[in-house]
């Protein structure tokens, strides 16, 4: 390009050594992670404060919970070994296990449905339930349906990427974001699985 | 594309466009993403809502102060909020909810992080510009709709929302509750909703910018202490924004979507039992005072940070305590996030908790003081230049010490329960959130407006601006204090009918407003200046005030790409004043060692 591309835009100062675009990422998973931190703080709060709360045992069927979640850090490790490819330039890999990550995703969110339904059909909403307790449903319903829109949108950034990877536009560094978020979004799932349902 | 090839053609464009390609005038000044065009046009909106705050204000003074005078003429303006001439109590309660909001959120925020920020960051960090000036344009423009949104909320049924800026539950939670909780609540919620979206894009940037970009030398440790204070600022903003956007969602399905989350049960609203019930609505005062106390400090770290950067130059002395600063900085970011409790004191906690909130509040006093007299010391013996732009700095740190003397009362629990929702409340916080901002905004006004518009600000409407500005914000302020001691509850309609206030009724709201009126005397000498100046010729040089740091070392006004074929590079500290070994009284940032050999 041009004789003043040695001048470069950006200095060569990095952040803990990373690039500027994965400092971003980070910030804005940090950001993001508070959100999740507000809801599930204010259902500690509200949780401590109801005189009584529905048994996790009987409302929810754990077994397929747990299946759920095993999908889910199973995708995890799908999407820890496309970065590891993406970074030795193994497309071949990165393609398959991307899309291996993008499958499990979208079968969590299956069974997400498939969870909601049951309740619905036992009358648990986001505003009522059998049990009286309001606050059960509203913070279930909020804090999960946002966790799942979650899902939803790392679903569609690794669509993006996978796309990209097999017109060969992918790069490393795009695949490691995506994975970042990836990782993110399960983690949250894992608070968001104890919280609920274990304790 | 790999980063590289991004950075470089990025670059490309940047010296193109600088070497005289030009971009049309819309690319240009309207959807520019030139850092300094954004930044220019935050500080242009940002000076639009303060007068439209002001104007609020205004109103609510006229209110205060006559209660019982009928205004006709008021009534040809606003037939229905001034029905017969009085002002109706629900318009009341709207102007004060919507004058908080748009001077917080519009007007300080615009104004310092938003248009100074934008302004500022790469130009003292050597970049070119932000890290992603599309993301950046885009939060100019989320900004907007976000502004037109609040001002439209005044024509819709019911009128604004009306339950203050805390928008407090369950007040802004059921729809019925007063007129201003339907639609008028729906829209102040998605107008703050979009700053948030449009701050965090700011801030991502920011903060990118400011680890990533800057030019080869500009250690942290060699950063000017705006760009510090803009750095801690952004940081806090991201940490407390986003519990405020959890609130502000479960706050919106309590209000659309049947949910109870902050709605307790057996609440009766206009006679009628409300079906929810389990909620609370101190769940909501805990996550709004989680964000509401750091942004407090969002916007008083970057005019605290200004204040110190106008000062220096004026003052020909190195900043005292470079380092003790930065660290107060962050020791105020840190403790600004375990402090909330303060505003609750009344709210029926524990006392034990109560303390803990105390002594955080008090602690935080330390760090704050310290960097006042960090700031006084820096003048102690420099050979003072009392430009208008130092003056207003100087101001600032008058205010800042006011605010925090009325801090300590209320941050006292036993003392609190006294004041808390009372005037007093109000004078603390205009002080702070008023008049440091205000201040440091002007400070950095006439200090920088050479670098933006090529032109320097008139001194002597500059003074006069100065002394009509700082002293009747005294009257104003100050008088509100003691309305605050004498028992004068905040936020209410008309204090008449209650006998205990007698004595101090009939003058005090009266010298509040004449001061009041004075003050919007003197920020007519502002337009005035702004008007003659952008009329006049440039003649403002590179570097007017003979500073250190890396702007002055741009053109006035500096060419897209900010720096020319060459970027800068940093060789020293940013304030090295007072070298007598050289000719002149200062080294710049960029000078290289061996320069400064050769002119000793
Ligand atoms: C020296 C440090 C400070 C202390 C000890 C302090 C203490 C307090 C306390 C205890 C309250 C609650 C009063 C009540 O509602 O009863 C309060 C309110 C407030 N403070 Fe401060 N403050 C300090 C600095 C600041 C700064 C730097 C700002 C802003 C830039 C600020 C802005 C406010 C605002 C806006 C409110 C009122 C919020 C509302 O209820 O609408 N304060 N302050
Ligand atoms: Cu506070």
């Amino acid at each position: 390009m041009s004789s003043h591309s040695a001048e470069a835009l950006t200095s060569d100062a990095t952040f803990l050594g990373m690039s500027w675009r994965k400092t971003m990422m980070w910030v804005f998973i940090i950001t993001d992670g508070l959100l999740f931190a507000g809801f599930l703080a204010s259902y500690g709060f509200a949780r401590a404060a109801a005189p009584e709360w529905p048994d996790a045992h009987e409302v929810f069927h754990l077994w397929f919970i747990s299946l759920m979640t095993f999908v889910l850090i199973s995708s995890s490790a799908t999407m820890a070994t496309a970065v590891a490819a993406a970074k030795r330039g193994d497309h071949a890999t990165v393609k398959k296990m991307i899309l291996a990550t993008i499958v499990g995703g979208t079968v969590f969110l299956g069974m997400q449905a498939v969870e909601w339904n049951a309740l619905f059909a036992q009358s648990v909403t986001l505003s009522s339930n059998p049990w009286g307790v309001a606050a059960f449903g509203n913070y279930f319903f909020t804090i999960t349906g946002f966790h799942g829109t979650h899902v939803l949108s790392g679903v569609i950034i690794l669509a993006v990427v996978w796309l990209k990877a097999r017109s060969g536009r992918a790069n490393a560094e795009g695949v490691e974001m995506a994975g970042l978020y990836w990782h993110f979004v399960d983690l949250v799932w894992v608070f968001v699985f104890t919280l609920f349902y274990l304790i | 594309m790999s980063e590289e090839a991004m950075a470089t053609s990025n670059e490309a464009e940047l010296l193109e466009t600088s070497e005289g390609h030009e971009l049309g005038f819309i690319r240009k000044y309207v959807f520019s993403t030139d850092h300094k065009v954004i930044g220019i046009q935050y500080w242009f909106t940002a000076g639009v809502m303060g007068l439209v705050g002001a104007l609020l204000a205004g109103l609510i003074r006229m209110q205060l102060t006559w209660p019982t005078t009928p205004f006709p003429f008021l009534e040809k303006i606003f037939p229905v909020a001034y029905a017969g001439g009085f002002m109706s109590p629900e318009f009341y309660t709207s102007l004060v909810t919507m004058h908080g909001t748009i001077m917080i959120f519009f007007f300080v925020s615009l104004g310092l992080v938003a248009g100074f920020g934008n302004y500022l960051i790469p130009l003292m960090v050597g970049a070119r510009d932000m890290a992603f000036p599309a993301l950046n344009m885009l939060s100019y423009w989320t900004v907007v709709p976000a502004i037109l949104i609040a001002g439209a909320s005044f024509f819709v049924e019911g009128g604004a929302a009306a339950s203050g800026w805390t928008a407090y539950p369950p007040l802004s939670a059921v729809p019925s509750a007063s007129p201003g909780s339907g639609t008028g609540q729906t829209l102040w919620l998605i107008s703050v909703a979009l700053f948030i979206v449009s701050f965090t894009m700011g801030g991502l940037n920011y903060v990118t910018t400011i680890f990533n970009l800057r030019a080869k030398g500009m250690s942290l440790m060699r950063m000017p202490l705006t760009i510090w204070s803009l750095l801690i600022a952004s940081i806090i903003g991201l940490l407390a924004f986003p519990p405020l956007t959890a609130a502000a969602i479960l706050l919106l399905l309590d209000r659309h979507f049947g949910t109870s989350f902050y709605l307790p049960e057996g609440l009766y609203i206009a006679g009628e039992l409300i079906p929810n019930g389990g909620g609370s609505p101190l769940l909501w005062q805990h996550l709004f005072w989680f964000l509401g106390h750091p942004e407090v400090y969002v916007l008083i770290l970057p005019a605290l940070g200004i204040t110190f950067e106008v000062l220096v130059p004026f003052a020909r002395r190195p900043a005292f305590g470079y380092r003790t600063t930065v660290w107060c900085l962050v020791a105020i970011a840190g403790l600004s996030m375990v402090v909330w409790g303060h505003h609750m004191f009344t709210s029926g906690m524990n006392p034990l908790v109560g303390e803990f909130f105390s002594i955080g509040t008090l602690l935080i006093t330390i760090p704050s003081t310290v960097i006042g007299v960090n700031m006084i010391a820096t003048l102690w013996g420099g050979k003072l230049r009392l430009t208008t732009a130092a003056m207003f700095a100087i101001g600032t740190i008058c205010f800042f010490g006011v605010g925090g003397f009325g801090g300590l009362f209320l941050g006292n629990a036993a003392a609190d329960i006294q004041l808390h929702d009372t005037a007093f409340v109000v004078g603390h916080f205009h002080f702070m959130i008023g008049g440091v901002t205000f201040l440091g905004l002007l400070a950095g006004s006439y200090y920088w407006f050479p670098k933006m518009f090529g032109r320097v600000l008139n001194e002597t409407l500059g003074k006069l601006h100065f002394w009509l500005t700082v002293v009747p914000f005294y009257g104003v302020f100050g008088t509100m204090h003691f309305y605050g001691l004498a028992g004068a509850p905040r936020r209410y309609y008309n204090l008449t009918q209650y006998g205990y206030l007698d004595s101090v009724n009939g003058w005090m709201p009266l010298v509040t407003t004449s001061f009041a009126a004075a003050m919007v005397v003197g920020q007519c000498f502002f337009l005035l200046n702004l008007t003659k100046t952008f009329l006049g010729k440039r003649n403002a040089d590179n570097n007017p005030w003979e500073a250190t740091t890396l702007e002055w070392a741009a053109a006035s006004p500096p060419p897209h790409g900010n720096w020319g074929p060459e970027a800068p590079v940093v060789h020293r500290g940013p304030y090295e004043y007072g070298n007598s070994d050289a000719d002149e009284d200062y080294v710049h940032q960029c000078v290289p060692p061996e320069r400064v050999i050769a002119l000793s």
